[in-house]
């Protein structure tokens, strides 16, 4: 593929945050901006040729999700108003049902929207992980019972790349007569989705996620499961999710997710070998570095790696000063008061939490891109390391934590 | 990204006295938790005349982190003792072209090591006095556990009083429902319930102290103001004065006030007086009038505080 960035020096590896949007989704929706202008409500032509547009773009997605029907499909504003509307559906469907069960390891999205409706009266049960990010099974049977009104599990970890058996947790949900829903929104495009033989309830996805514009999500909705809008007021989306149709965008995610399918088997073979090339790379150059995640179960474009007794946001600037984006799950980068809460719930030690770097890729990269960053990154990160205390020459000082045991305020 | 001065991109691409000192004979070790960052400061600090000679730095931490820690060694260097403990962490903050509120910690860090590696020079232990926490309001930098303490001392009960005692709130108001949250917590300690204000009552953050401290001006109704002054540039003052009246009882409430010096243009200068002037939050409570003053006038400007002022504009 063709490096199509700004700045053709530049690097870019941080395709979890958002992806740009592919040239050709461009032009599928410029029309929508000037003679496709109509609202898809209305009567006259101008409107209709809209609606069937809409149309298109609702049959392509069914397609990439495996979805039974079209009507499945409902397109919201992005990825969060999708996790929202889940969740909050599926209380006020269940009003009998106050419990509800995620991981530790959610996006924002569905964590912070749990931890206020623990406020609300809900509880809210936790699933932990493990040192390589997977879930146990059994703590998930234990806590299915009929006070659960959702589930709510990621498919795949925005950080780590990590892949949960979201069909095999939905079998499990089915049995026990409880809705599942999940957050797909790194996993759509990304991994094959059959939703028409899972026992799925909902699932979330974001468009900017997988080379469609910002500001367009879907919430997929089996048919027959019990719902309540957020949005009401409109008869838009079958009147299950008010507000005229983000027209352009729509037909954006459409086409992307028409592009997403013919690029599937790309995603999985070169991009993942672009990947490890890259992980492998920086590991056998950089000492006291580690991948995190489940290392043989996560996403095709995704390495996390912690580099240890530095901090990320430092690394990030350097990188940026030499021309690479990636992020970090660094407490600096957010101004929250602790480092990433998925490599904290990994067990991960403060010391590498903090020095964790997420390289995420697409099929906008290219192998020469992957050898600039292995050759740019070990400087880098023995630069950093004179700097800090726990570094001496060639190493960790003896006993790290030890011999630097600074007082904490 | 961060939006850091060109000063601090400039300490951190390029540190000063970055590693340790040779034959330091004073070692600080410190850390900070809202970061996780932590700092090693050495210096070598002659026994006769108590002048810092050398002082490097090794820290574990962010861009800001790192910068703090140069700009610091670099302000240290040939002070006596007593004079670098004078140093502040706004001086640090100042040194660099100023820190984004999040970041201000770093210049807390960067002056707790030094007073750690003074007690270690002279033998002393260094306890270290306060605790941080998360960012509450990030308008004025207040943290959630200054205002739990403050909470808690005063027996304070609703949002307008945490915004009188700590500031927090203040500005653009969008942290109102984290500080209804602490409330609700900590009055939950004693078995209270938090009531929030009902709609339409007249208290207003940042006034209600006004009836204590001094009497504010009953505020003109905009379309009468409108009629009353035409002109925009009084129009504008006369909106510049109205914020400043309305964060003044805050600033009394804490020993201090402030008062309009000069507009040039989308510069407005203005004088802190008593405890604010010097304090170490005056650089916040700047920027904390500062977004006041944007929304309010709609329009980008900044403050800064008479001292700054150019000397033709009347300036020392």
């Amino acid at each position: 593929m063709t490096q199509l960035t700004e700045n053709s020096q530049d690097i870019y590896m941080d395709n979890n945050a958002t992806t740009m949007v592919d040239p050709e989704v461009v032009a599928e929706m410029m029309p929508f901006f000037t003679e496709q202008f109509g609202n898809p409500s209305s009567l006259h032509s101008f409107g209709n040729k809209v609606g069937f547009a809409i149309k298109k773009a609702r049959k392509q997605i069914q397609r990439l999700l495996g979805a039974e029907f079209d009507s499945e499909i409902i397109f919201t504003s992005c990825g969060s108003e999708s996790d929202s509307t889940a969740i909050l559906s599926a209380l006020r469907a269940q009003p009998e049902r106050k419990e509800i069960i995620t991981t530790v390891v959610e996006h924002p999205a569905v964590l912070t929207l749990c931890e206020f409706l623990e406020t609300e009266g809900y509880t809210v049960h936790k699933l932990g992980v493990d040192e390589r990010g997977r879930l146990d099974l059994d703590e998930y049977r234990r806590k299915l019972s009929d006070k659960v009104a959702v589930v709510s599990v990621m498919w795949a970890n925005n950080e780590s790349g990590t892949i949960f058996p979201v069909e095999q947790m939905a079998e499990m949900a089915h049995e026990a007569g409880v809705m599942f829903h999940t957050d797909a929104v790194q996993a759509v495009g990304k991994l094959p989705i059959d939703l028409e033989n899972s026992k799925i309830h909902m699932l979330s996805l974001s468009g900017h996620k997988l080379h469609a514009p910002k500001g367009v999500g879907v919430l997929y909705l089996k048919r027959g499961t019990r719902f309540r809008p957020l949005l009401r007021g409109g008869h838009q989306e079958r009147g299950r999710r008010a507000g005229t149709e983000n027209v352009a965008s729509i037909v954006g995610l459409g086409k992307a997710a028409e592009l997403a399918m013919k690029h599937m088997a790309y995603e999985n073979t070169e991009v993942k070998a672009m990947r490890d090339r890259l992980q492998e790379g920086i590991l056998a150059a950089v000492p006291n570095a580690f991948a995190t995640g489940d290392l043989d179960n996560r996403l095709p474009n995704t390495a996390s790696i912690a580099f240890e007794f530095i901090e990320g946001e430092a690394i990030l600037l350097l990188m940026n000063k030499a021309g690479i984006a990636a992020s970090s799950g660094s407490a600096c980068t957010s101004g929250s008061l602790e480092p990433s809460h998925v490599m904290m719930a990994m067990g991960i030690p403060y010391t590498a939490a903090h020095g964790t770097v997420r390289f995420s890729l697409s099929r906008y990269n290219n192998m020469e891109e992957v050898e600039r960053v292995i050759k740019e990154v070990p400087p880098i990160v023995a630069k950093l390391r004179k700097l800090s205390p726990y570094w001496s020459e060639n190493g960790p000082v003896e006993n790290p934590q030890e011999s630097f045991a600074p007082v904490y305020a | 990204m961060w939006n850091y001065s060109e000063k601090v991109k400039e300490h951190f691409f390029d540190p000063k006295n970055a590693g340790a000192v040779e034959d330091a004979n004073a070692t600080g070790d410190v850390g900070s938790l809202s970061c996780g960052d932590a700092l090693r400061l050495t210096l070598k600090v002659n026994p006769a005349t108590e002048v810092i000679e050398n002082a490097g730095f090794q820290t574990f931490g962010c861009g800001s982190a790192i910068a703090s820690s140069s700009a610091l060694t670099e302000i240290i260097k040939g002070k006596t003792i007593d004079e670098a403990l004078q140093v502040s962490n706004q001086d640090i903050a100042d040194y660099l072209d100023g820190l984004p509120p999040e970041k201000m910690h770093c210049s807390v860090m960067g002056r707790e090591a030094l007073q750690a590696a003074v007690a270690d020079y002279r033998g002393e232990e260094w306890k270290d006095d306060h605790e941080e926490g998360a960012l509450v309001c990030k308008c004025f930098a207040i943290d959630e556990v200054l205002v739990e303490q403050t909470i808690r001392e005063n027996n304070l009960r609703t949002v307008e009083e945490v915004t009188n005692y700590t500031k927090a709130g203040g500005g653009c108001s969008s942290c109102h429902e984290g500080i209804e949250g602490v409330l609700t917590r900590v009055l939950a300690e004693n078995g209270e319930a938090f009531v929030p204000a009902a709609i339409g009552s007249t208290t207003q953050p940042l006034t209600t102290l006004a009836t204590e401290v001094s009497p504010t001006p009953k505020a003109v109704p905009e379309a009468a103001q409108q009629v009353a002054v035409s002109n925009g540039i009084l129009k504008r003052i006369r909106k510049i004065e109205m914020v400043l009246e309305s964060v003044r009882p805050a600033l009394q409430a804490d020993k201090g006030d402030v008062e309009l010096v000069e507009v040039a243009g989308n510069i407005i200068y203005v004088h802190l007086t008593g405890a604010c002037s010097g304090c170490q939050m005056a650089a916040m409570t700047l920027g904390g009038i500062q977004q006041r003053l944007i929304e309010e006038l709609g329009e980008f400007v900044k403050v800064l505080p008479d001292t700054e002022m150019p000397v033709a504009l009347g300036g020392a």
